[in-house]
């Protein structure tokens, strides 16, 4: 654990009177790609969420880069170097591509190489660049979304189920911008229910059931352990394969 | 026996039920205590507005959404009864029209306005009830031929309630009209309130808390919450409607003033909030403490005003006419303090 | 939304550009509203003063109006009390006039303007500094809880009235309109009120002034940002609460610019002047869908012109048939004329 990036030690949050994280545990290492598994509503995008302060944990230790912050406002921990493409994506409709890219570089005018590199992997965004984002397809928005968070130079990504819905030629698309963005020393942490996505980009798998981390190990080595699949990711795992 | 006429909603404080047995109590023997005007004047007009705010906290309290119309069906209810017996003559039988009349009206136009504006947000209701109240009264002030306009209409009741001295009882004296008007708008206020009891402690008042509670999840849970909503606004319209008469039966007079100004929408939130949204016997509270206050607090304030003359600002602060600033800031204290009033306050011990 | 299949996307083959669709169908309404007024009010020329009054009076509206709006869009927060704020500013307004009264009663265009000037100046900072203290005590501790929200700005909004009373006298005061302005000027048969056209260049300069900070400055993009999602706002890295608190203090100070404007265009002032208006603003932020600074522009106007074309044809339900308005338009568009996305 020496080298994560970001750990969670007994994250407890309560939504409401909803227990939903009941001590989740896990560490994410510097410079690859954590995958979180698991059942839908096992509490995958409320560990997403709780990372970036969007529900507060009510227990437990969240340290990113030595820091803890757990408990931080959502914008501090976002200047703190994590960018987030939320399960709805979140795109600013009302805006055009070109708006929304301005707001998510916050150091000042967007890049322009990264951006080049950007349209490289999503080059509907260059076409579609003053149009407003709410004309976008469902893809399109993903991209926009993905886009956004990588604009800027962030130590860690987080990722809520990007090919929910999405066509697989978009899907070869995010693959290799997020295989490049590894390669670029950034850290992602995806959650996701796509098996064959998971397992193309996956360095470590973490798998969730009833608010509680049920599994580790390498992704490598569950994407051979059919039975623990079966087990722990049940009918998800079959509609998706 | 007392368990099932308060529907089993008992007032769980011993101060409490001291408090609202001695108003209960007062208000029966009101005409008998008080020989003078006013004082059964202000006992009625606590029957009148007990009503009125066990009604509105049904919908502020028990539904969780707010209305800034329910002086129009305070009004409707005044104006039905009013102008009926202003133009049909003082019959029961032409109160009874009036009083039905205004009943449809009232509940046609909550059912609208509910249909309406509760069905994309609740706060959409707040906004367009504060409107078409608004255009309500407006309304009723400039048909100044049918509604008497801004001066209203004074009318006459049926002639039972008018009668000098019908008997003489031992120890009490002459029973006149007059107070056989008071107790049929107290008993008529009593057997109200005892329904509004029922209604929140019945399945559909269950079911209107949880809804206030987590509107989707009642959603999820299978009920209609836009049926639920809307029936809550016609049962509260209905019974604002019905204080309306009471009050009308009382006074002899319906105007603009008395029931449809915005002051009036102001005093009912207030009672409500004092009192304790959502216990029902706030509005017991409410409106008494209210009521009583209003007509001697300002007195009390007078006084003040005059002893502090010398000084800068404060006469003005203290003048009588001020009362509502104090009512304003003990408003939005008790709001964030004690959001359920009184009677929370009471519970709690 | 358009929620088109994600595979037209896919890298190489090239794709439709999706029509930009701009819905143009609610602007028609003003000229339709118009066009039907005009055969009821018969003569032209009423007609034309009546749609300029009209053009007036609903700048004035939209300039009250935007700033709940758009508090309104950003965080969810609708403050009953907005019409003291028009009412302290009108007040604040009166009494730099006071001392003024030599550079309003002078014929001089340039005196006249200065003092009105200052006097909205010192309004605006009056309604500003309230706001953002009225922010921070009333509305702070209720976010997110819709009904104490409601009560409690409604409380705010009793113990403003009171106090002002308690400062300025519960008498109605005059406000008299500087000497320049009175009058009017005539186009043929066409009289049209100079003070009218003045607000409506004060209106109209508000309303450009808004979309160029909205359309073209980074704070622009972030309000209209949040106005769809708050969140995402966030955890882009941006502190919404302080865009928050810009916004309700650019709201308060625009109450306090069109408090001002409107207690010239009656000439006087009661403490009740904010309640009064605030029931047309209330029709027109939902008419114009909450939080679209758009359709509150063309909420304000069709408002203004059904007040003003039944305020002649059936004065009696001037304000009823706004009501109908209301209706009319959510039975069209339950959200308003301009709904905000993702809302």
């Amino acid at each position: 654990m020496a080298d994560a990036l970001l750990t969670l030690e007994g994250v407890h949050t309560h939504i409401g009177q909803y227990h939903i994280l009941q001590g989740v545990d896990f560490a994410v290492p510097r410079g690859a790609m954590t995958v979180l598994l698991g059942r839908n509503g096992a509490g995958k995008s409320t560990t997403l969420r709780t990372i970036m302060g969007l529900w507060k944990p009510s227990r437990g230790k969240i340290t990113f880069e030595g820091r803890e912050i757990g408990g931080w406002a959502t914008p501090d921990i976002a200047r703190a170097g994590i960018g987030y493409v939320p399960e709805t994506m979140g795109v600013f409709a009302d805006l055009t591509v070109r708006e929304n890219m301005i707001l998510a570089a916050r150091a000042g005018a967007p890049d322009a190489a990264r951006l080049e590199w950007i349209f490289g992997f999503f080059p509907a965004l260059k076409r579609f660049w003053t149009h407003p984002a709410g004309v976008l397809s469902g893809g399109q928005k993903q991209m926009l979304s993905i886009a956004r968070a990588i604009i800027e130079p962030r130590p860690l990504i987080l990722i809520d189920e990007p090919t929910k819905g999405i066509a697989p030629a978009i899907i070869d698309n995010m693959i290799s911008a997020f295989d490049e963005l590894k390669r670029g020393a950034t850290t992602l942490l995806l959650v996701e229910q796509n098996f064959r996505f998971a397992e193309a980009l996956g360095d470590h798998a973490v798998v969730m059931d009833d608010g509680r981390i049920v599994h580790r190990e390498t992704m490598a080595a569950l994407a051979a352990d059919t039975a623990t699949q079966t087990r722990l990711l049940g009918l998800s795992l079959e509609a998706h394969g | 026996m007392i368990k099932t006429l308060l529907s089993g909603d008992l007032p769980r404080s011993r101060l409490l039920s001291g408090l609202l047995v001695l108003i209960l109590a007062t208000l029966a023997a009101a005409p008998l205590l008080f020989p003078g005007a006013q004082a059964i004047n202000t006992a009625a007009k606590i029957c009148v507005f007990v009503v009125l705010v066990a009604s509105y906290d049904l919908l502020l309290g028990y539904t969780g959404i707010v209305s800034f119309a329910h002086t129009m069906f305070y009004g409707l209810g005044g104006y039905g009864v009013g102008l009926a017996l202003y133009s049909w003559g003082p019959t029961w039988a032409s109160a009874l029209a009036g009083l039905t009349i205004a009943l449809f009206a009232g509940l046609a136009l909550a059912f609208l306005i509910g249909l309406f504006s509760l069905r994309v947000r609740a706060i959409f209701f707040a906004m367009v009830t504060l409107a078409v109240a608004s255009a309500f009264a407006i309304l009723a002030a400039q048909l100044s031929s049918f509604t008497g306009g801004e001066d209203g209409r004074s009318f006459r009741i049926p002639e039972l309630l008018r009668a000098d001295a019908l008997i003489e009882l031992p120890f009490v004296g002459p029973i006149t009209g007059r107070t056989i008007t008071y107790y049929v708008v107290f008993l008529s206020a009593l057997a109200s309130f005892l329904g509004a009891l029922r209604i929140v402690n019945s399945p559909f008042g269950r079911v209107l808390q949880a809804i206030r509670e987590n509107d989707f999840r009642a959603e999820a849970l299978g009920y209609r919450t836009i049926f639920y909503r809307t029936s809550a606004n016609c049962l509260a319209a209905g019974m604002a409607v019905f204080a309306g008469a009471l009050n009308s039966l009382w006074f002899r007079y319906t105007g603009p003033d008395t029931t449809l100004s915005f002051a009036i929408m102001l005093d009912i939130l207030l009672m409500v909030v004092i009192g304790g949204m959502g216990t029902m016997y706030g509005a017991v509270i409410g409106a008494t403490l209210f009521i009583v206050a209003q007509n001697y607090l300002q007195k009390l304030m007078g006084a003040a005003a005059k002893s502090t003359e010398a000084l800068p600002l404060l006469p003005h602060l203290l003048h009588p006419d001020r009362w509502l600033l104090w009512l304003g800031v003990l408003f939005v204290l008790s709001v964030y303090f004690f959001p359920t009033g009184i009677v929370g306050k009471l519970r709690q011990g | 939304m358009v929620e088109q299949d994600g595979a037209t996307a896919a890298g190489g083959a090239p794709e439709p550009i999706p029509a930009h669709r701009a819905d143009y169908l609610p602007i028609l309404l003003v000229p339709l509203l118009a066009a039907v007024a005009l055969p009821l009010i018969a003569n032209p020329v009423t007609w034309i003063t009546l749609t300029i009054a009209a053009l007036a009076m609903g700048m004035m509206i939209f300039v009250i109006a935007s700033g709940l709006t758009l508090v309104f869009g950003l965080m969810d927060v609708l403050n009953f009390g907005h019409g003291a704020f028009i009412a302290i500013g009108a007040y604040l307004a009166m009494t730099t006039l006071i001392p003024l009264a030599d550079w309003i009663q002078a014929d001089q265009l340039a005196l006249n303007l200065a003092a009105l000037g200052l006097a909205i100046l010192v309004a605006m900072a009056g309604t500003s500094v309230i706001g953002w203290a009225f922010e921070r005590v009333i509305i702070m501790p209720v976010y997110g809880q819709h009904l104490k929200q409601i009560l409690i700005t409604t409380g705010g909004l009793i113990v403003a009235e009171q106090l002002i009373h308690v400062f300025w006298g519960g008498d109605q005061k005059p406000m008299p309109l500087p000497t320049a302005l009175r009058g009017a000027i005539t186009i043929g048969d066409v009289a049209v009120e100079k003070y009218r056209l003045l607000a409506m260049v004060v209106g109209l300069a508000v309303f450009v002034a808004m979309l160029l900070v909205l359309n073209r400055t980074k704070l622009g993009l972030l309000v209209r940002a949040g106005v769809e999602n708050r969140e995402m706002v966030e955890a882009l890295g941006y502190r919404i609460r302080r865009l928050f608190v810009a916004v309700f203090v650019a709201g308060s100070a625009l109450a306090g610019l069109g408090g001002t404007l409107w207690a010239l265009y009656r000439e006087t002032l009661t403490a009740g002047i904010g309640s009064e208006v605030i029931v047309l603003v209330f029709i027109v932020i939902i008419i114009g869908g909450l939080g679209s600074i758009g359709g509150c522009f063309l909420a304000s106007v069709l408002v203004a012109q059904v007040a003003n074309y039944t305020g002649y044809l059936a004065p009696k339900v001037a304000l009823a048939s706004n009501i109908l308005l209301m209706v009319i338009i959510l039975m069209w568009r339950p959200q308003g004329l301009y709904a905000v996305v993702g809302r």
